[in-house]
């Protein structure tokens, strides 16, 4: 029963805040939002069991991916209105058909793969996060090391990417100074 | 009422729906890599389902490597989206045509 109350409640919050998401033409809305949902989201890991899941859900996006799209929306001033683009009809009717051909495959998906079995079955007695951590550093080691080393060459992708001429501070300089370093720019893209 | 495998699976539907909805009709980039995060929300909620409801935690070893992905192609996507707005001092797609075949 209270399984139903929240699965509906948190159902209904979460469509409606990634609903607001795509829909609004304000990106500190759609940023607000956005969050709200992953919260939501978590929700659901925790009812399902998987409350490790849900911690790193919380942490990792409304912690990290939050903080760096803040800095994102602060960096490209997306406080005016976002254009959008409309009016393309193929595209609504392509993606309809794309919705509804999920929902079919959904449905039936459950029907067909009847004989499924669990592979790596949960152990009894342990918490969530026990057996995670034995799936984890057993079965899904390398998996995992290599989803370090991905991390890693993202980590110095993004700093080579947005490390450039961050020890200028456009604060610091004169309007003069500002104005030199545009032209240069200019001359060097160009 | 019972809440069974089915409603998370059509919840996850309905979550990816709004995403490609998102990718599809967003121009500012900004806003795309929010789409994107919806999707990749969406399909978490169908693994940790699936890992519940058969007791296999392959789904929530999936679901963890997603976030991993997630979390590196923001940080690769937005150092991108910073150099492309440092030149062109736009991030809208349009702007993006200069390969027209």
């Amino acid at each position: 029963m209270f399984e139903a109350v929240a699965f509906y409640l948190f159902a209904f919050l979460t469509i409606a805040m990634f609903y607001i998401t795509v829909t609004t033409a304000q990106a500190l809305h759609a940023l607000t939002a956005l969050a709200a949902g992953m919260i939501f989201i978590s929700a659901f890991f925790f009812i399902l069991g998987a409350d490790f899941l849900g911690a790193v859900q919380i942490i990792v996006y409304t912690g990290a991916v939050m903080a760096l799209y803040a800095f994102g929306m602060m960096f490209f001033d997306t406080t005016r209105e976002v254009k959008e683009k409309n009016g393309n009809k193929y595209i609504v009717t392509g993606l309809a058909t794309l919705a509804a051909v999920l929902i079919v495959v959904i449905f039936v998906t459950p029907l067909v793969s009847t004989n499924m079995h669990a592979f790596y079955p949960m152990v009894e007695g342990a918490g969530n996060t026990q057996t995670v951590g034995l799936v984890l550093f057993t079965k899904y080691l390398i998996p995992f090391e290599v989803a370090a080393v991905m991390l890693l060459v993202a980590m110095v992708a993004g700093i080579v990417l947005a490390g450039k001429k961050m020890d200028l501070s456009l604060t610091l300089m004169d309007a003069k100074q500002i104005q030199e370093i545009e032209e240069n720019d200019k001359k060097v893209l160009s | 009422m019972e809440i069974g495998l089915n409603h998370y699976l059509v919840l996850s539907t309905i979550l990816f729906s709004i995403g490609l909805i998102g990718v599809m009709r967003r121009k500012n980039l900004l806003m795309l890599f929010f789409a994107t995060e919806i999707l990749l929300n969406a399909v978490n909620v169908g693994f940790a389902a699936i890992s519940h409801y058969y007791g296999d935690l392959t789904g929530q070893m999936f679901a963890f490597f997603v976030i991993a992905i997630a979390a590196s192609e923001l940080a690769v996507g937005l150092g991108l989206l910073i150099v492309w707005h440092k030149r062109h001092g736009t991030i809208d797609l349009d702007t993006m045509t200069s390969m027209r075949g």
